[in-house]
């Protein structure tokens, strides 16, 4: 099934314990019926503007946060949803925030693109492409001038890879060697161009060879994966403050946005072999098969984040709009 | 009081600041080892080591988003631009990452960071190198813009701007380093968004800032001469606008010009210009003058390059146009 890291460490991720494992399956499944449930109200016109679901990329975000310390930094880019609640941000306050609503994330000014939890050290949300790689970078620079035991895992997408500023941040990391995870999820496009007709070098991990970043590649459909994966360029990272550029191929379900017409640049078969990765599945399969949860338990957990599902929607939707005079706050601090 | 250079007096500020503040630290283009491409930070390195004082690669949009990185979680980043030619590399980092962050985040970070440099029409430079661009950022709500004329408000301001809790551009001048004044012993500060009148008058109100805040005092010197004194309004700070000291003075002298070496169109300038004719409507004795920038890339040629931007003459002729003198 996969090609990349395989699953091998089975004692380690059991000595996660039982708790840990089913909370990731938890933070999974919720991520994906948080979206769902937010198309829904997209297609209802609750939610405006521009909405990128992440479905498909769950392990990505849920395996990469399992893998660090509530100390260190992350930073993303527009398709924000899954990194906020993998953080555990409240997901009610980031559907008032997707229904614009005064008790969201943001007050209602930032949207689906804009999720920030300064809490949780969760930096955004970033919506023009690759720009939120020097600000990660900037992060982590702040790390390592305080001396702090913390890195910083800069998202981005594979299309980023090509913009300017995550050349000239990537030379910055590798020359003042920064405590930065750069994770690239490659969902195989940019929009509607797939990575062969963007990227004149397809092995994304090898790009930043030309900054003395070593790179690595995980299966981003298993969340162990990638789990095993940051770990090992987040502990790199903290004891020699070394950066990495890690790809994870991982597929997005969904179009690019709500708007995507998404048979124009890819097949329905291709999604279809797709979704038999499905992070999803191969995280409920491991609990059963390893004897962690019964199929009774994960039920539960199904029911218990519809229900969670169910209040953010709730919770949105009986919250204020944000005050005419609330636009003037935040520009400054004063 | 003792004179020192615009150049020293930065230098001051930025000095003072560090000794004072652990969580700032400078990072530019040949600001530590070379020592400042026009020596401003001059002795920084020495002084508090390559840990706080870094060099960069040319690479604005890199150095300038980690800047904003390095705000975002508590650092206090100082970027210097060797000039603001080169920040417009930076752009998208100045006005959709760091003026629009706090907003955005719904008050949950801010930004406390100083983008410096030179700004403005230097000597035969020509076009890409040669450009007043405080119109641009002063357009973008989120940042504060700063161009001080004088090396005592260079330094009080600079001071304030770098303990500022928002972005800060803070615009300087190539050929003013070299420029002496006085500037008080000991630790002061100017407070950011306040306007500065230097010289009283009664007659027209010549509303200046930066490089041109000098022009304009040779200009009402002038003036004085044929008998008209001539009162210079120095807003230092042109985001936020303190606009009241402007308002107050045309009330008393009936009359105003603008001078900017930025371009007319949609300006720094007009935008004074705009608030002088609606606030002060009934008290002005002719339209608000504007002189600037001729509305064209600079060209290299000196004769051209003279002529292209604010002169003594052009102020004098417009001075006369709103005394109806001509």
């Amino acid at each position: 099934m996969s090609d990349y890291a395989v699953q091998t460490n089975t004692e380690e991720y059991l000595s996660l314990g039982r708790n840990k494992l089913v909370e990731m399956y938890h933070t999974m499944v919720l991520i994906r019926r948080f979206e769902e449930s937010a198309a829904k109200a997209y297609s209802q016109q609750k939610i405006g503007g521009f909405l990128h679901l992440y479905i498909g990329q769950e392990a990505v975000a849920v395996g990469s946060i399992a893998a660090i310390h509530k100390e260190d930094y992350i930073i993303t880019a527009y398709r924000d949803h899954g990194h906020a609640i993998a953080r555990g941000t409240d997901p009610r306050i980031l559907m008032a925030e997707l229904f614009g609503k005064y008790t969201g994330s943001s007050k209602g000014k930032g949207g689906s693109m804009h999720f920030f939890d300064a809490e949780r050290k969760m930096l955004g949300g970033h919506a023009i492409v690759g720009a939120q790689v020097p600000l990660g970078t900037g992060i982590a620079f702040k790390a390592k001038y305080r001396k702090e035991d913390a890195v910083c895992l800069t998202y981005l997408g594979d299309a980023a890879m090509n913009q300017g500023a995550f050349h000239e941040a990537l030379n910055l990391a590798g020359l003042w060697k920064l405590p930065v995870v750069y994770i690239v999820e490659n969902n195989m496009y940019g929009m509607g161009t797939a990575v062969e007709r963007a990227s004149a070098v397809t092995e994304l991990s090898k790009r930043g060879s030309a900054y003395g970043i070593e790179g690595m590649v995980a299966d981003g459909m298993n969340v162990f994966a990638v789990y095993d994966a940051v770990k090992e360029a987040a502990k790199k990272a903290r004891e020699l403050s070394l950066p990495t550029l890690l790809e994870v191929r991982t597929y997005r379900y969904r179009g690019h946005s709500m708007s995507d017409p998404d048979s124009i640049y890819r097949t329905k078969q291709e999604i279809e072999e797709e979704k038999r990765r499905d992070p999803l599945e191969q995280m409920k399969k491991f609990l059963l098969d390893e004897k962690i949860a019964t199929q009774k338990e994960i039920d539960r957990v199904d029911e218990e984040v519809k229900q969670t599902v169910a209040e953010c929607v709730e919770f949105a939707e009986n919250s204020p709009e944000p005050p005419l005079e609330s636009m003037y706050d935040d520009i400054y601090v004063q | 009081m003792p004179e020192l250079s615009f150049r020293e007096a930065i230098n001051q500020a930025i000095a003072e600041e560090m000794e004072r503040d652990d969580s700032i630290f400078i990072v530019g283009e040949e600001v530590a080892k070379y020592q400042g491409a026009y020596k401003v930070t001059q002795g920084l390195l020495q002084k508090f080591g390559e840990q706080r004082v870094i060099d960069a690669p040319i690479s604005e949009s890199g150095f300038t988003g980690l800047g904003v990185g390095a705000a975002m979680v508590g650092l206090r980043p100082i970027v210097e631009v060797m000039t603001f030619n080169f920040s417009l590399v930076a752009i998208d980092q100045i006005i959709n990452n760091a003026a629009k962050m706090r907003h955005m985040s719904g008050g949950q970070l801010k930004v406390p960071l100083v983008i410096r440099g030179p700004n403005g029409p230097a000597h035969q430079l020509a076009a890409t190198h040669s450009q007043a661009l405080e119109s641009i950022f002063a357009h973008i709500p989120g940042l504060k813009v700063v161009v001080p004329g004088t090396p005592k408000d260079a330094k009080g301001l600079l001071k304030s701007a770098i303990r500022d809790d928002n972005p800060v551009i803070f615009m300087e001048s190539e050929v003013m380093y070299g420029l002496k004044g006085e500037v008080p012993e000991g630790e002061y500060t100017i407070p950011l968004g306040k306007t500065d009148v230097k010289r009283e008058g009664k007659d027209i109100t010549i509303i200046a800032y930066g490089k041109m805040v000098n022009l304009a005092m040779e200009a009402a010197k002038s003036l004085s001469s044929d008998g008209i004194e001539a009162e210079v309004v120095d807003p230092m700070t042109v985001r936020p606008l303190d606009d009241e000291p402007m308002i107050e003075s045309v009330k008393k002298t009936n009359r105003c010009i603008v001078v900017s070496e930025a371009w007319p169109f949609a300006s720094v300038a007009s935008e004074i210009g705009y608030r002088i004719s609606s606030k002060a409507f009934d008290y002005l004795d002719a339209p608000v003058g504007l002189v600037t920038a001729e509305d064209v890339p600079m060209p290299y040629n000196k004769i051209l390059e003279h002529n292209a931007l604010p002169t003594i003459e052009k102020i004098l002729n417009a001075a006369n146009s709103v005394l109806y003198k001509k």
